[in-house]
Order: C-alpha cells, then structure tokens, then sequence
C-alpha cells in the first residue's frame, strides 16, 4: 500500500446558496497518478484550489503526509511541497520562458535579501530552471517570451514551472488542455516518469489520456464523488456510466 | 457635556454623514460598476457648490438655482462621459489616477479663470435663515435641518431607484458583476453614462445644498474627495449601504473627535480606516472571496 | 547609441556648474533631488506594479526631521546624525504604512495610501509639531564635519551640486543592483502575475512591504536634502499634489528602469518651470499635459521610440 501524501477529509465549500464541493475525501499516494474527471461544473477546479490554499474549505480537513494544514495561504503550502498548475496558463508573459523556471525555482532559496548576488548567475535557480525546461521538451525555447509561445508550449511551461520547485505533490488542472496529439503523448510521458518519487492529482477531460495513465480514478458529479478506484473498477460502475461515460468504454 | 450641545453634536455628524453620502455614493458606484478611479469627484462637488453661488446670485432663489443646477450637473455628468471617461474604462488604473488628476488641475483652473478664487457665502433663503431654540440656551440653524431632510430625501430616492426599478437593478448587477451584466445583453454604454451622470448630479447637488452652510472655498473639492475615498474603503466598492454606513460612522467620529480632540481631530478617521483595514481589509460590505 | 545617451548626460550635468549661472546649478540640483524621489517611487510602481498615491509622506517626514533635528533654528545639525535619523524615520513610517495598506489590493490599495499620506499631512498641518502650516525653517545647514575639517558646505551652491550628482549616480547604481537581484526578480514576478508567485511559494506580502520600505527610505533621502537645499519645510511638501506631481514624473519618463524616473524628473519640473512663466493659470496647462502624456505616450519618453514605431505599423494581433 503506497503512503498517502496528499489526503482530504470531507471537504466541503460553499458560495453562498451553491455548494460546489460537496463532502469529498479523497487521497493521493506516493507514486501514483490520481485523475480526477467529472463534467464540467463538478466542482474539480474548486477541489484543486482547496487543496492549494487558494480557498479555504467551509468544512472538512486537508492533511500533508498526516499533518493536517491549517489554514495555510498558497505560498506556504508550496513551501511546503505542494505545486500546482492553473487551467488556464498562468505564466509571467512578459518573462522568457527560462527565465519564467528560473523565477520559480528561486522561490526556495535562502538569502533572498542578498541584494549583491546578481539572480541571472544564480546557478541554482538557473540548473533547476534548464532541468525543468528540458523534462517538458521546451530546451530549445528558453529564450523565447512566453507571451510568444503557442497555446501548447504554454501548457508545457506551466508544469515546467512546477517541477522548477521540486514538488513532492502535483496538482495538474487540465494540463493537456488544447494540446495537439503529439505533445499530449510527451506529456503523458513525462507523467508517468514523474510519478516515482512524487504523488500526482491529474484534473482531465481526455479520457484516453485518463485511462493510459492513471493509477487511480476518482469521478465527480455535482461537487461530490461519484465512484473511486482503479480504472478497471471507475470503468464498470454502473453509476459512473450512466451519469457521465454513457455508453460502455 | 449638556444635552443640547449634545443634540448639536448629533444634528451635525448626521448632516456631515450624510452629505458625504451622497458624494461617497456616486464614487462607489462608478468604482463598482465602471472600474474606473475618479480623482475628480470632489471637484463636481466643489462645481456645484460654486454654481450655487453664481446661480442664486443670477436667479435671486436659492431653490431655483439648485434645481437648474442639478439639471446642468446631469448634462454635464452625461458629456463628460461621452467625451472622457469612456476613453478611461481600458486603461489601467495608474493612467486612470493621472488622467482625472489633470482633470481636477483643468477644473480648478477654469473655475478660477470663470469665477476667481475668493471665498464665497450663499444666503440661505429668508424663510429658512433663521434658527429654532433648543434647551434654554442653544438654537440650531434652520437651514442645517433642511440640509439633513434634503439629504435624506435624495437617499431614499436613491435606495428606491436602486431597488425597485428596472435600472436600479441593472446597477445594482453591474455594481457586482460588470462582465456578467456585459454579457447579458444590456446597453451597457447607456447604463456607464446615466451612472456617471447619477453621481456627478449627487456630488453636484451636495456641494449646492450645502453651499448656505459653509462656505465655497477653492480647496473644498479636494477635501471632500479623499474623505470619500475612506467612506468608500470602509463601505466596500460598490456597496451604496455600506457607503450610508461608513459616511455616518465617519460622521460621528469626526465631528465628536473634533469636539474632544481639538488638533488630532483630523487624524482620527485615518485611523478608524487603519482599524477596519486590519480586520476587514475589502470593506465593511464586500464579500470576501476567500 | 543608447548606452552613449546616459554617458553623454553624466558628462553635461558634470560640467553644468562650470559653464552655467548659480540659478541653473541650484535648479539642476533640485531636479536631481527629485530624480532620487522619482526613482524610489519607480520601484514601487515600475518595478512592483504598486501604485501609491502617498509617497510624498516619506519624502515630507525626512524633511521635517532634519529641521526638527537642529538643536534651534541657528544651529546646525550634525550630517552624520540627522541624515540616518531622517531615514530611519521614514523607513519606520513606510514599515508601518505599508503594512497595513499592503493588506489590501488594486483599487483599495490607491486610496488607502492617499489616505494615510493625508493623515500624515493632516499631522504636521494642524498640530503644532514644525509650526503647523506655516512650516519652520532651517537657518543653518547641516554640518559634514570629520573633526574640525568640514568635508561639503551645503551652503555652497556647486559643493551642494556635486553631492546631489554624486547622490544621484550611488541611488542609480544601488538601484540598479536590487533590480539584478533576485529580490528584484521576485518584485518583477510580482507585478507580472502575483498569484502565480503565491503558487509558486513566494510570500508576496513580505516582498511587497520590503519594497515599500525602502522605497520610503530613499524618499526620506531625498526629502532630507530638499529641505537643506530649500531651507525651509512645510506640509505642502507632504501633500497628495506631491505624491501626484512624482508619480507623473515616474509615468512621464517611463516605467521600470529607473533612467525614465530621471528623464520624468527633469521634464517635469522643467516644463512647470516653462508654464509658470507662460500664464498665471498655468495648471490649466499642466492638467491638459498630463493628460496628453498619459494618452499618447503611456510607455514614457524613454519608449518614446516604441510607441512611435507603434503608431507607424498596423496593428498587430495579441
């Protein structure tokens, strides 16, 4: 049984009358891929940004290899070794696209006062920068402003960004959206080299690519969980079929 | 202290409360609904209190002049929407700040060009210029109850206007949602110029009924608008409620700081924002995103 | 060409004294003055994307201790002394502003640091701390003594120039590495997108209020020297028509790199100059200049040339 990284515990919030996560518990283990699908409007985006800290949940519990996080704002649970990736690319567009790693691999280093230390001879940062540039396959691009970069390597350089931090969870929201086949699949590639050693929550809609790579499946509908477990087990569910699949995979 | 000063002091914060309400109201609104910053706020209200100057002195009536005055301040407010602020709705909000701070520079300018920069009084009308006692030995000006009923009036026409007509709650929708309210379908250009035009007429017509009670000075607008600016933190953008509550708040805190404060008066309403600010940092009245 | 722009104007301002009457050197001085005011509100709004309304406060504070810090209005105040306490003055105050308004954003942020200036206006103007708003002056300059040898006299118009050049050219360079810094970076990344550096593990508010205070502080630099040069303080030097007048110098020069504060600095206060002598309602003109600029050119004069090339190309899609 791998360990659980990343764990929720009835998570529930609310925007006034709406409830857009409903009682939902799930876990994300070490060295596995989590995806979590459901219809648009199922409260997936809202779930990531509970368990970022971007929203605080209006009931129910988040915990970080059993510690449970307090009320923690985004930048200490990324400190603490959450990354996450945003559903629409939330880069720095007027940055290069290795300057945009370099920035987020800075966030950890000490002495951040040290006014003299010029941040472009960092070799920290700059290394942990070109390895994150050179997992997505975006080396040869690091020059390029991200403003400038297509839709698809704009998506790369948003989980480029989070590995730049060295994350001991993954929280990926829709990272292939509108990506061509070709680069989906490096994607998908890189997905499953990152999983050892890390634990991944995979927020899709490409079901292919849910079903290739997931280790686990978690289904929601409606702010709550539909059903949850391995592919095999999310595939056969009656429940799951009838309200989201429709027809027999 | 005896009641009637206390009486006193009471008539005065909640006509001092109220008057910044209605200037206060206008600004929330164009923040909320438009975006846009307006440094030049305080200068309608000093447009208006010198037009009260110069209308009653024109017309002889003082009520005739605020009327007229209100009727050009609507005009006004529509045309400099058309010809201005339109232009301002897309720019960010440093050139926003900038754009209406020369705008206050081109209002003061050409009210000093047109009318001078002397220190001005405004005769209240005969009938109301005199003062009712209260206890045995104090007596409180008319026209400053006028002032508070005038105000109160034009608020609940406001509260009415934004409740139950068909406009009020397109405002009220724009107040919260400006993209929403976009894509509903709603003209939205119509609806920026009769806000615009609502809150220049508010801050104008506050300057003017206010113009008998204290005097019509070249800085006034200034002052006015960066009070506003707490009454607006404190209320929440957008809010008009939250904007009744702060201007009031700020009201009793400003005239009793000054009655038992004397030279830190000014500072205490600062204060009251740094409070709130530590609390609630969006305003008593806006909803926290998170 | 760029790189021997900046050259050539070092070179001129270096020469000015020798060449120019006492009334330009001390107008030069003046500007360089707020070219270092200029400069520290350009690293809060260029570099940060913090747009304040109130900097002026830091800037009036400074000024005010170092005519408070003269035992009385004939002595001198000894430089080495009155100066760090005139920034570590405006440093505190800028601490403390900063962070309560940094608690807010956007909009909110604007006012509340109007606001706060006018409460620090409202202080010095209607208390008897500096004399209220008649101000007090500052009879004697402060003393740059090491022993018995006296190092600068202020009172000496081209002696003052220089040290303001030379202040000028330290605040410039010092400036300039906090920009290369990673410090500088992360205040970059926060203006570009600072959720994504919350995200990221960057604790946006402590940047955010260390760049607010020293920013402050080298306001409170330069305010210290305006009033030695000016030899007397008022509240008007901490009004909001300050903190506006700088933050047009900021947006006239051009944003985030410092040569367009200077550049601002100087074409600001020039061209008052030129509107002054023009007509009695000169604000009249200043109003519809600021408007202009900020319509024609929102990147600045030192973009002037992208913003031309702009105009002459269609546009281009996003």
């Amino acid at each position: 049984m791998l360990e659980p990284v990343l764990t929720a515990h009835n998570l529930t919030r609310r925007f006034g009358g709406v409830v857009a996560v409903d009682d939902v518990s799930l876990e994300i283990r070490h060295g596995e891929i989590h995806a979590l699908i459901g219809p648009n409007g199922a409260g997936k985006s809202t779930l990531i940004n509970l368990l970022a800290g971007e929203l605080t949940p209006t009931s129910g519990t988040i915990a970080l290899r059993g510690d449970p996080l307090p009320r923690a704002r985004p930048h200490r649970r990324a400190r603490l070794g959450v990354g996450r990736t945003f559903q629409r690319s939330n880069v720095f567009r007027d940055f290069s696209a290795f300057e945009n790693c370099r920035l987020a691999a800075q966030a950890w280093l000490p002495r951040t006062w040290a006014l003299h230390e010029r941040a472009s001879r960092c070799a920290v940062s700059g290394a942990a920068a070109t390895r994150a540039l050179a997992a997505v396959g975006l080396s040869a691009r690091g020059d390029v402003l991200a403003e400038a970069l297509s839709h698809g390597e704009r998506r790369e350089l948003e989980i480029a960004m989070c590995l730049a931090t060295e994350p001991s969870v993954l929280l990926l929201d829709e990272p292939l959206a509108g990506m061509a086949a070709e680069e989906s699949q490096r994607v998908l590639e890189l997905l499953r080299q990152l999983k050892t050693g890390r634990a991944i929550l995979l927020v899709e809609h490409d079901m292919d690519a849910v079903f290739a790579v997931a280790d686990v499946i978690t289904v929601m509908a409606n702010g709550a969980v539909l059903a949850s477990g391995s592919p095999q087990t999310v595939r056969n569910d009656v429940g799951v079929r009838d309200a989201y699949l429709g027809e027999p995979i | 202290m005896d009641v009637s000063i206390l009486l006193i002091q009471i008539l005065n914060s909640v006509q001092y409360g109220l008057l910044l309400f209605l200037v206060a109201s206008g600004l929330t609104l164009i923040f909320g609904i438009m975006g846009v910053i307006n440094l030049a706020h305080g200068s309608f209200y000093m447009l208006g209190a010198y037009a009260a100057f110069t209308l009653s002195a024109l017309t002889g009536n003082l009520f005739i002049a605020i009327a007229l005055g209100v009727v050009l301040a609507v005009a006004f407010g529509y045309l400099l929407e058309w010809v201005f602020f339109s232009f301002l709705y897309r720019r960010d909000h440093l050139q926003q700040v900038l754009l209406t701070y020369g705008l206050i520079l081109i209002f003061e300018e050409l009210r000093s060009i047109v009318v001078g920069d002397d220190v001005h009084g405004v005769a209240a009308p005969a009938a109301l210029a005199g003062s009712i006692p209260l206890g045995t030995t104090m007596t409180y000006p008319v026209y400053n109850l006028l002032i508070s009923a005038a105000c109160l009036v034009v608020a609940a026409l406001l509260f009415g206007l934004l409740r139950y007509t068909r406009l009020g709650m397109m405002i009220r929708a724009g107040a919260s949602n400006r993209e929403m309210v976009r894509s509903l379908g709603i003209d939205i250009e119509f609806l920026f110029r009769v806000v615009f035009a609502l809150g220049v007429a508010l801050a104008a017509f506050a300057g003017m009924i206010s113009a008998p009670a204290s005097s019509v000075y070249p800085g006034m607008g200034n002052q006015v608008l960066i009070i506003c600016f707490v009454v607006v933190v404190i209320g929440g953008i957008g809010s008009v409620p939250g904007a009744l509550v702060a201007a009031l708040l700020i009201g009793f805190v400003d005239t009793f700081g000054k009655v038992f404060l004397a030279d830190y008066a000014g500072i205490l309403i600062y204060l009251l924002m740094a409070v709130i600010l530590v609390w609630r940092p969006e305003g008593l009245f806006r909803e926290s995103a998170v | 060409m760029r790189r021997v722009l900046p050259l050539l104007a070092l070179l001129a301002l270096a020469a000015l004294p020798a060449i120019a009457g006492k009334f330009y050197v001390e107008l030069v001085a003046k500007i360089m003055i707020m070219a270092v005011f200029a400069m520290s509100l350009d690293l809060l709004v260029g570099v940060t994307g913090l747009v304040s309304l109130g900097h002026a406060a830091f800037f009036g504070l400074a000024s005010y201790v170092v005519a408070l810090a003269a035992p009385d209005s004939y002595t001198a105040a000894n430089l080495w002394t009155s100066l760090p306490l005139a920034i570590a003055a405006s440093a505190l105050l800028a601490f403390a502003i900063g962070a309560l308004v940094l608690r807010t954003r956007g909009v909110y942020f604007i006012m509340v640091t109007l606001a706060f200036s006018q409460m620090v206006y409202f202080v010095f103007h209607d208390t008897k701390i500096g004399g209220g708003s008649d101000g007090t002056y500052l009879y004697a300059k402060p003393e740059a003594k090491l022993g018995d040898w006296t190092l600068v006299d202020f009172g000496d118009s081209t002696q003052f120039y220089y040290t303001m050049l030379g202040l000028l050219i330290l605040t410039f360079a010092f400036l300039r590495l906090v920009l290369a810094s990673r410090f500088g970076h992360a205040l970059a990344g926060i203006r570009s997108n600072e959720q994504r550096m919350r995200a990221l593990g960057f604790n946006t508010y402590a940047y955010k209020l260390a760049a607010f205070t020293l920013a402050g502080a080298i306001a409170g630099l330069a305010g210290y020297f305006a009033a030695v040069q000016f030899g007397f303080v008022n509240p008007e030097m901490l009004s909001w028509h300050q903190s506006a007048n700088v933050l047009l110098m900021v947006i006239l020069g051009g944003l985030g790199n410092l040569f367009g504060a200077i550049v601002g600095a100087f074409a600001f206060i020039l061209l008052q100059d030129l509107f002054s002598s023009l007509t009695k309602h000169w604000l009249l003109l200043m109003g519809g200049f600021v408007i202009l600029v900020v319509m024609l050119l929102p990147g600045g004069l030192t973009r002037a040339g992208e913003a031309w090339r702009t105009w002459r190309m269609p546009a281009r899609d996003a």
